[in-house]
């Protein structure tokens, strides 16, 4: 299932300066593991030592916090946008 | 030149230039300047201190400024009043208001982050500020940008109080209403300033900003004599107050302005939003978000930002946390004003409420002073509080009165003899 992943302009370095991406997967945790496969980069930035989500890292699925559905083991269906997003967002970076 | 050399994660440590930026570029942790401690000694004493204008900006050494422009003269520097009426129907020995309802120019806390934020605003060249806001800090940015000529965008809950929208656009500020709860306001007013470079000041010039905050708990201790109280209970939104109170005390006693002594810092949310209570109850490590259900809307941030760092400070001083109803709430706003004659908006009431608790649970049974944090004024919330308005309604005859009046003693014989 084809699912819309976007990418905080912090984290763009590490997808080529992508903010969208198109994953195959069928929950929160698969789009993620298929992350760490294509951009490898993005699991230090997003997960901790552990491997647990970092404490300002917020995942959406169509505009809810996973944390409010069933966290990683949320399902998606095709055409779902997964959002990936600082907890204190914002700012642009210095030129 | 400021005495503010830089800022730093409070999470990993990591060092940043001080810019426009939201969180560490690293984790994604919340920034903090850090100052040149030697260089704050030279000139920041009590005799120093004493001499200057009594505003915020009298602690201006350990706020991060760079330049000598500053926005919002005459903010800050509230009354700090013993409330002994209101101590014993709570059963508080010693117990003290810090009245911030009273703040210059728009009654409330968030003057004070705004005057720091906006003046950072200019030193950046920034000619577009705005925030994301439960009420008060859009009506402290809205009535700031105007004052300092800059050009507010605030963002709020399109369903919030009617005097906070009308004390937002009266000052020509672009009010824009989403349709969502706080965080879901929030998370646009990132993308927002992301994309438009736009000073926003509760994201990209949020390190700035919320040190604002640290001059309640800098008043607080040069108020009572440059002592620290044993107690201060705080209301908790975002949780970046009651961190910041912590701060402040902490280089007051590092710069030896006050003795080092102990504290106990308390928070206190609505049962109806109350993810920090919830975490600290629970001893949980991390922050269960929650959708707000309460009136208190200046506390209604379900996904609070420094919660988890507010949390950390109330378990370093000891603290408690705790959550009254809504019910309670009101009761709580009714008290003050009954008693004190100070009118506290519904965050005021949560804290008032709050303390009440923990006076009855023995958190303050050492008999240590305790400050009670009144952040916004209660004009701004009156239809939260329902009821009649009217005691009576008569046509103008004496004889009109003398019946509402008799009919009173008759149901009030206590209040007819005091009254």
């Amino acid at each position: 299932m084809s699912i819309r992943v976007r990418i905080p302009t912090p984290l763009r370095p590490a997808t080529g300066g992508r903010g969208e991406l198109q994953v195959e997967a069928t929950d929160v945790a698969g789009v993620l593991e298929r992350l760490w496969l294509d951009h490898a980069p993005l699991r230090d930035r997003i997960c901790d030592e552990q491997g647990n989500l970092r404490s300002f890292v917020r995942l959406f699925v169509n505009d809810e916090d996973v944390r409010f559905l069933q966290d990683l083991r949320t399902p998606l269906s095709a055409g779902d946008t997964v959002a990936i997003v600082p907890a204190i967002a914002g700012g642009r970076p210095p030129m | 030149m400021g005495h503010a050399i830089g800022l730093e994660c409070r999470e990993c440590g990591k060092r940043h230039a001080k810019e426009p930026i939201a969180a560490c570029s690293e984790c994604w942790g919340a920034l903090q300047p850090v100052y040149d401690v030697e260089r704050v000694c030279r000139t920041f004493t009590r005799e120093t201190i004493a001499c200057r204008p009594r505003d915020l900006w009298r602690y201006r050494e350990l706020l991060p400024l760079d330049g000598d422009e500053l926005v919002g003269r005459g903010t800050g520097f509230t009354p700090l009043v013993p409330a002994p009426r209101l101590g014993r129907r709570l059963g508080i020995r010693e117990l003290w208001i810090k009245y911030d309802a009273a703040c210059h120019p728009t009654l409330s806390f968030k003057d004070r982050l705004v005057a720091v934020a906006l003046t950072k605003a200019r030193e950046f060249g920034m000619t577009t500020v705005g925030c994301a806001s439960t009420g008060n800090l859009a009506n402290a940015v809205a009535a700031g940008a105007a004052a300092a000529g800059l050009r507010a965008v605030v963002l709020v809950p399109q369903d919030l109080e009617a005097a906070k929208l009308a004390a937002t656009t009266v000052y020509g500020a672009a009010l824009v209403g989403v349709r969502g709860d706080y965080d879901r306001v929030n998370r646009l007013a990132g993308e927002v300033a992301e994309t438009r470079g736009w000073g926003f000041v509760n994201v990209n010039l949020r390190a700035y900003y919320a040190e604002g905050s640290k001059t309640v708990g800098f008043e607080i201790a040069e108020q009572r004599g440059w002592t620290l109280p044993g107690h201060v209970v705080a209301p908790m939104a975002g949780g970046s107050l009651l961190t910041k109170v912590e701060r402040a005390f902490r280089q007051l006693v590092e710069l030896r302005l006050v003795a080092d002594s102990s504290f106990s810092l308390h928070g206190a949310q609505p049962s109806g939003c109350s993810p920090i209570v919830g975490a600290w109850k629970k001893g949980a490590a991390r922050l269960e978000p929650v959708k707000p259900t309460t009136i208190v809307r200046s506390l209604a941030i379900g996904d609070p930002a420094d919660g988890l760092a507010a949390l950390a400070a109330i378990r370093r001083t000891s603290g408690r946390c705790e959550d009254p109803t809504d019910a309670e709430v009101l009761q709580g706003i009714r008290l003050l004003a009954e008693t004190e004659g100070l009118f506290a908006e519904t965050a005021g009431g949560t804290v008032v409420a709050a303390a009440h608790r923990l006076a009855e649970g023995g958190a303050f049974d050492d008999g240590r002073p305790v400050v009670l944090l009144i952040t916004g004024h209660g004009l701004k919330t009156t239809e939260s509080l329902g009821g009649a308005p009217f005691s009576a309604i008569v046509d103008g005859r004496l004889e009109d009165f003398d019946a509402f009046w008799a009919g009173r003693e008759t149901a009030h014989p206590a209040l007819a003899v005091t009254g």
